[in-house]
């Protein structure tokens, strides 16, 4: 069971650029327990420190800038989560406090790895974000409502519109497996009639 | 097939055939035939099932491999230059043997590399769907399934399902025509293509080659080809199967056999796009203009034929100009570099190496560069002994690997150094992917290899003629 994720208001972490990719929001370095906690301090672990393997904080960095401190919204560009299918990227994100990242477009398996952990990616046009991108700048407050599909910034509303499966897993912190595993008795009644269709598919 | 029905894309013949249930949300409950599992995320994924009181639904379909930490140095064991890495590989080890999964174990001939050990072992079959938690699953889909890779939560809720829950991606098609000129190969072209539609040309949809050229490329090239689609935020890539296809896979150890064998082939040819059929994005690409690439940004978009300069429109680009040091308007070809890399998911296969050793063949690796060759899997390693190429690269002065990742990423262990210029066969340029700031170019094996001789970025042709 995950945490529902229906409202949240919250600063926002401006972070523009296209291709975010999965290394720079958790290096590989920083992966170093077989297991899914002790990520946050390696988020974005490239950027936010002096020096490589370091915890020195790097002040320009913007997630050590104390306007920001606790947000839970982060806004980038293009492509975001592209590369390795690592989702040590998404529990960094989520275990730093990360609720909502807006992107103008999501690699595939990065939005899956979100929606599966209870963070909602959310794409908007690259207008939209440029205008949000200021506002996260100028340390507005956001607003996102899941359910209707908004977020408003001061008396600017927009709006976008998720996947119904996503939204519903969101929403109710649902736990995929356990849905799935109520729906067991069509499974093996696949598996059966597939077994004399594809015989070659089942090595047992 | 298409008889009485709208014509299909062979994405979704595939998608339909796997189709379990309708879900209440409109997405559908979708058969994962083959799971793959690595010791970087296996563990994890196996641990977290069994916290939950789950269990793993048809061992018989999964496979586990040691490949991404794992040492590729001779004499190897479970110590891996990443700290922390035997803790991975015993947690996978361990994991796999509780649940009767099969497991390529570091010391079992047909480790490798899992995106080259599973068509060598025919787990990977036309019109499977097959997933791995790793992004370069798409690799596969070179031989007409679809696979793409995944998270560890959907690894595990495969795993607990032989299932996914999904919405269908939407289709793509890229046709290639034309024909590669003399020295470009598969890598090229994908290197090409993704300079042409950029790092989100596919975003999110389900990508289909087509066309004479990819008809024309053999299994390994069309691997090569495929590889690259997750560079283009691809759901996955495929190829509809043909001869090529069955030849290759005939015979491998988890392919049917007998009568089995001629059903399955039987069904595989049905495996194509219906004439007709749509595509929310369809491109035609000619390959005839394609020369040897290499990027010079931290993107795989950023790539340009060697010979031409880095294109003016770059300038804005300063994170990675300044990354990579390099300018616009300046060539990436001539650049010296410290080191040489062939290896990868993208270019370790046997055909790779053995363009790669017939440039190096009664040469020697330029004083100063560090080269090393890591074969895909031993047994491309063992096979290319047997041809004697292992020598090749070794007189060449190249190092020679055991298979796995290796240097392809920094897992926290090995890796080039800072400010180093790697000249590499691999799929990624992404900043410190090889190594803390360490400076990318992705290019063909061939290119690699000629690059190595010369000490500098050259095409192959250029080596020829010094
Ligand atoms: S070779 Fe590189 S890209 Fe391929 S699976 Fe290994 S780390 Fe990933």
């Amino acid at each position: 069971m995950m945490e529902p994720l229906i409202r949240l208001t919250s600063r926002a972490v401006p972070l523009p650029g296209d291709n975010i990719d999965t290394d720079i929001i958790i290096p590989s370095r920083e992966m170093r327990s077989v297991s899914k906690s002790g990520l946050a301090d390696g988020l974005f672990a490239g950027r936010r420190y002096t020096e490589i393997g370091g915890r020195d904080p790097d002040p320009d960095f913007v997630l050590n800038q104390p306007q920001y401190a606790g947000a839970a919204i982060l806004i980038s560009g293009a492509n975001f989560g592209c590369g390795s299918s690592r989702e040590h990227a998404v529990w960094a994100l989520a275990e730093y406090g990360f609720r909502v990242v807006l992107a103008e477009s999501f690699s595939p398996i990065f939005a899956d790895n979100c929606i599966r952990n209870g963070l909602a990616p959310i794409p908007f046009s690259r207008d939209d974000l440029s205008e949000m991108m200021s506002a996260a700048e100028q340390v507005q407050d956001f607003t996102i409502d899941l359910p209707r599909g908004t977020v408003t910034v001061g008396a600017r509303q927009f709006h976008f519109s998720l996947a119904p499966e996503p939204l519903e897993m969101l929403v109710t912190g649902a736990d995929a497996i356990e849905l799935t595993l109520n729906q067991r008795d069509r499974i093996e009644l696949f598996r059966s009639r597939d077994r004399e269709l594809r015989p070659w598919v089942y090595l047992d | 097939m298409s008889g009485g029905h709208a014509p299909l894309t062979l994405a979704e013949k595939i998608w339909r055939a796997h189709h379990i249930a309708d879900l209440a949300s409109g997405a559908q409950l979708i058969a994962i035939d083959r799971l793959l599992l690595h010791e970087r995320t296996g563990g994890v994924a196996l641990k977290s099932l069994e916290a939950a009181g789950r269990k793993v639904l048809a061992p018989s379909q999964v496979f586990a491999t040691m490949d991404h930490i794992v040492d590729t140095t001779e004499g190897r064991s479970d110590d891996t230059r990443m700290p922390t890495g035997r803790d991975f590989i015993v947690a996978t080890r361990e994991g796999a043997h509780r649940h009767g999964i099969t497991l390529f174990d570091l010391d079992d001939p047909r480790q490798g590399i899992v995106h080259v050990i599973s068509p060598e072992q025919g787990i990977v079959l036309p019109g499977l769907t097959l997933v791995c938690p790793d992004s370069h699953t798409c690799t596969q889909g070179a031989f007409g399934a679809l696979a793409w890779g995944i998270g560890s939560s959907e690894a595990e809720h495969a795993l607990a399902t032989m299932s996914l829950r999904m919405n269908r991606p939407g289709d793509m098609r890229i046709t290639i025509d034309g024909t590669l000129g003399e020295g470009v190969s598969a890598k090229d072209l994908a290197l090409a293509l993704l300079a042409e539609l950029g790092s989100g040309g596919a975003t999110g949809l389900m990508l289909e080659f087509a066309g004479p050229v990819v008809e024309a490329l053999d299994m390994e090239g069309r691997m090569t080809l495929c590889n690259m689609a997750t560079e283009m935020a691809a759901a996955g890539a495929v190829i509809a199967p043909d001869d090529k296809t069955f030849a290759y896979l005939q015979d491998r150890p988890h392919a049917p056999q007998g009568d089995v064998w001629d059903r399955a082939v039987a069904a595989w040819c049905a495996l194509a796009t219906d004439p007709g059929a749509s595509f929310a994005k369809d491109v035609c690409f000619d390959a005839s203009a394609v020369r040897p690439m290499v990027t010079w940004g931290t993107s795989p978009q950023d790539a340009v034929p060697l010979g031409q300069v880095i294109p003016d429109g770059n300038h804005a680009e300063k994170r990675k100009l300044d990354y990579m040091d390099v300018r616009p308007g300046a060539q990436v070809e001539g650049l010296a570099i410290d080191a040489a890399f062939i290896g990868s998911c993208t270019n370790s296969r046997i055909s790779d190496l053995r363009r790669a050793a017939d440039i190096l063949r009664g040469r020697k690796v330029a004083p100063g560069v560090n080269a090393i060759c890591v074969p895909g899997s031993m047994q491309v390693k063992a096979q290319a002994e047997a041809e004697g190429l292992d020598r090749i690269f070794r007189d060449a002065g190249f190092e020679w690997r055991n298979a796995g990742c290796s240097m392809c990423f920094f897992a926290g262990g090995e890796s080039f150094g800072a400010h180093e210029r790697v000249i590499s066969s691999t799929n990624r340029n992404f900043e410190s992917r090889q190594g803390p700031n360490t400076r990318t170019h992705l290019a063909s094996p061939e290119t690699v290899a000629a690059s190595a001789i010369a000490g500098r970025i050259v095409a192959p042709s250029m080596l020829e003629k010094a």
